[in-house]
């Protein structure tokens, strides 16, 4: 059963169309994170599901209720917000209890819904303390509490883990995922942090410019991406492009720059190869081997290292290729120096071919 | 230093330790210091002379004033020209003093101030966080207001409160007050509440609290230091008035400072001037009351509203 369903939605403010013609099914359960560069109407997605924006056009579906016109506490919902938005002068009980009392529900039963949030994420001892007198990481359990307690079918988190140092940002990020497991409620995540999309989402929404460009598991949207755009966003460091064209059909196809030639034997197109068609490689860093002496001759080609970033785990290696940079992921502790001529080896069973013109993958 | 402690040289063991260490050595008498405080000092006592002269003639006695010297400390103090000034100056029939005023400014500035407040915080509210229809009309059309001259209002006010039978009153001058002050407060309050973040009112619009609900509960208790500027601004303001208090009441219902105008400038007889001095000061006590009161809970207002979200 679909637990938020989008149908149609648009929104514009004045001539700016912010969302265009948008749908969106979410499943029971499911943790959806929706990723994409700031100004792509990510935010303002949620904020229409939320109901704190009116949506020009279109309908939201709750649980299988149509609640385009409901009012924020009618839907259902839970929010968490990137700057926590806390009432700084109630005391965390007061912040926790603060919906509940809208509701008009009985003291007993408010509570014993306090003490269950509280004990799920580990505040227990602040609930007497005001915000200002509480961490960033604090703040931030606080907000989650204050949409667990009010025990929604459907939890939004708009950018929650933004203001949190980097360390902070992992455990919470781990415990957001321990929290869907343990609650499995719905959950619509909102983030420009690849890397809390990738580790956190059951699905993720790529949106750019107010369209969703790709919906899937991460796996296949890291692997399989469906057009360029996706392609260049997943990925730190981002995806190694190149120019080229189409030589020959099927098993014998071949990718042709001015200087090299790669056999696609490997490659498994989704559509198919057109001889003579202008595309665009893309091969990540971790698919691209240096010095690999049981390489393959014919998907190997001479590079000149640029570059070195040593990473701890990993090593990142550029290299330039005829004048184009890419970069290369290699273990820890083959040390590279500027200058050094190599020999590196593409694995285009695992790379990406888009369509030069339509961006989209092939 | 090979051992890495911070021991003199062998050769400078007589001298005595020079290296920086602890506060910056300052010269009490630099230039900057005298430059600085001579300049407050200055400007200080050009401000303080007149209360001084003020005070010191309200507290003399007619004959040492007519001597001439008005820098002069009193040499008999006496209480009588207060007293006079409060409770036995005439003004024209009436001869009770500033009393009579006192009470009619209190009378005008309470409600005045209290219904502005209120009001004016309303709209900054819903203009600020609630962005209804025609909203941004509306607010122009409040800005606006702020910009007409007073002159230009004055006569139509005056029709418009004989027509609806409150002119002369003091209820009408509260609503002069109000309205005048309406622009100006409502701009104060939608700015304060613009800048208080809007993930906290959608927060409060996900918990389920409606229009009143988040003005009672999330926006009031963030708002004193506001609140508190706006008081000092009314309060002041409308003490102070002295135009539409003379336009808008009737001597029985005259403000302090039209009453003050009149006891001063009377002339019958001698010129008192200790009465006018000491009639001035009382006149003026109310607003320097709020200033040192309000002073104080401006800064705590601020110092607790900075909490950091």
């Amino acid at each position: 059963m679909e637990s938020v369903s989008i149908k149609d939605v648009s929104l514009s403010f004045g001539p700016i169309e912010v969302l265009k013609t948008l749908n969106l099914d979410v499943r029971d359960g499911e943790f959806i994170v929706l990723l994409g560069p700031s100004g792509c109407g990510k935010s303002t997605l949620l904020n229409c599901i939320a109901g704190l924006l009116d949506v020009s056009d279109g309908q939201i579906f709750i649980k299988g209720k149509n609640v385009t016109w409901e009012e924020p506490k009618d839907r259902g919902i839970g929010m968490v917000f990137q700057s926590y938005a806390l009432y700084p002068q109630m005391t965390v009980e007061g912040n926790l209890s603060f919906g509940l009392k809208n509701q008009g529900m009985a003291r007993a039963d408010i509570a014993r819904r306090i003490a269950r949030a509280a004990e799920i994420l580990q505040i227990e001892p602040l609930l007497k303390r005001k915000p200002g007198q509480l961490s960033g990481g604090q703040r931030q359990r606080v907000a989650i509490g204050r949409a667990l307690v009010r025990d929604v079918d459907v939890f939004l988190f708009d950018e929650p883990l933004s203001n949190l140092d980097a360390k902070l940002r992992s455990e919470l990020r781990v415990e957001i995922k321990r929290l869907h497991q343990q609650l499995e409620n719905t959950m619509i995540y909102v983030t420009h942090d690849q890397i809390e999309a990738l580790t956190l989402a059951d699905r993720i929404a790529v949106m750019k410019s107010g369209v969703i460009q790709q919906l899937d598991d991460p796996l296949t949207i890291y692997n399989k991406p469906a057009n360029l755009f996706v392609a260049g966003f997943i990925g730190s460091p981002s995806m190694n492009f190149f120019n080229g064209r189409v030589d020959g059909t099927g098993t014998s196809a071949w990718f042709e720059t001015a200087t090299m030639r790669l056999p696609l034997t490997n490659y498994r197109p989704d559509g198919t190869l057109v001889p003579g068609r202008d595309v665009i490689l893309g091969v990540r860093p971790e698919q691209i081997r240096i010095n690999d002496p049981d390489a393959d001759a014919g998907l190997t080609v001479d590079a000149v290292v640029d570059v070195e970033e040593p990473m701890g785990a990993d090593s990142l290696v550029w290299v330039k290729v005829d004048g184009q940079a890419l970069s290369v992921r290699t273990e820890a502790g083959t040390r590279f120096n500027p200058g050094d001529p190599v020999k590196i080896t593409f694995n285009l069973a695992l790379a990406s071919i888009f369509d030069a013109q339509l961006e989209t993958r092939i | 230093m090979a051992d890495g402690t911070l021991s003199p040289a062998p050769g400078a063991a007589a001298e005595p330790l020079r290296e920086p260490r602890g506060p910056k050595p300052r010269k009490r008498f630099s230039r900057r210091n005298i430059f600085i405080y001579g300049t407050l000092i200055f400007v200080s006592a050009y401000y303080l002379l007149p209360l001084y002269v003020m005070v010191a003639t309200s507290l003399k006695g007619m004959p040492e004033i007519r001597i001439g010297n008005i820098f002069a400390p009193p040499l008999e103090i006496t209480f009588q020209p207060w007293v006079k000034a409060w409770s036995e100056a005439c003004t024209g029939l009436n001869c009770d003093g500033l009393s009579r005023g006192f009470w009619n400014s209190v009378r005008i500035t309470v409600p005045s101030v209290l219904i502005s407040i209120v009001v004016a915080s309303i709209n900054g509210y819903a203009l600020a966080n609630w962005r209804f229809k025609g909203a941004d009309i509306f607010f122009t059309i409040l800005i606006v207001g702020a910009f007409i001259p007073y002159q230009v209002m004055i006569y139509p006010i005056v029709i418009v409160l004989r027509e609806i039978g409150l002119y002369g009153s003091v209820w009408g001058l509260v609503i002069v007050h109000t309205i005048f002050g309406m622009p100006i407060l409502t701009l104060l309050f939608r700015n304060y509440f613009t800048s208080i973040p809007e993930e906290l009112f959608r927060a409060a619009r996900v918990d389920g609290a409606g229009f009143w609900g988040i003005y009672f509960k999330i926006m009031l208790p963030m708002a004193l230091p506001i609140f508190v500027v706006a008081i000092i601004l009314q309060v002041t303001g409308i003490w102070n008035d002295f135009l539409f208090g003379v336009i808008y009441t009737k001597p029985d219902t005259y403000p302090m400072t039209v009453q003050l105008n009149n006891i001063v400038n009377s002339v019958q007889g001698v010129k008192e001037y200790n009465v006018n001095m000491a009639a001035t000061i009382l006149t003026g006590l109310v607003p320097l009351v709020i200033y040192f009161v309000s002073g104080k809970l401006f800064v705590r207002g601020i110092a607790e509203g900075a909490v950091k979200g």
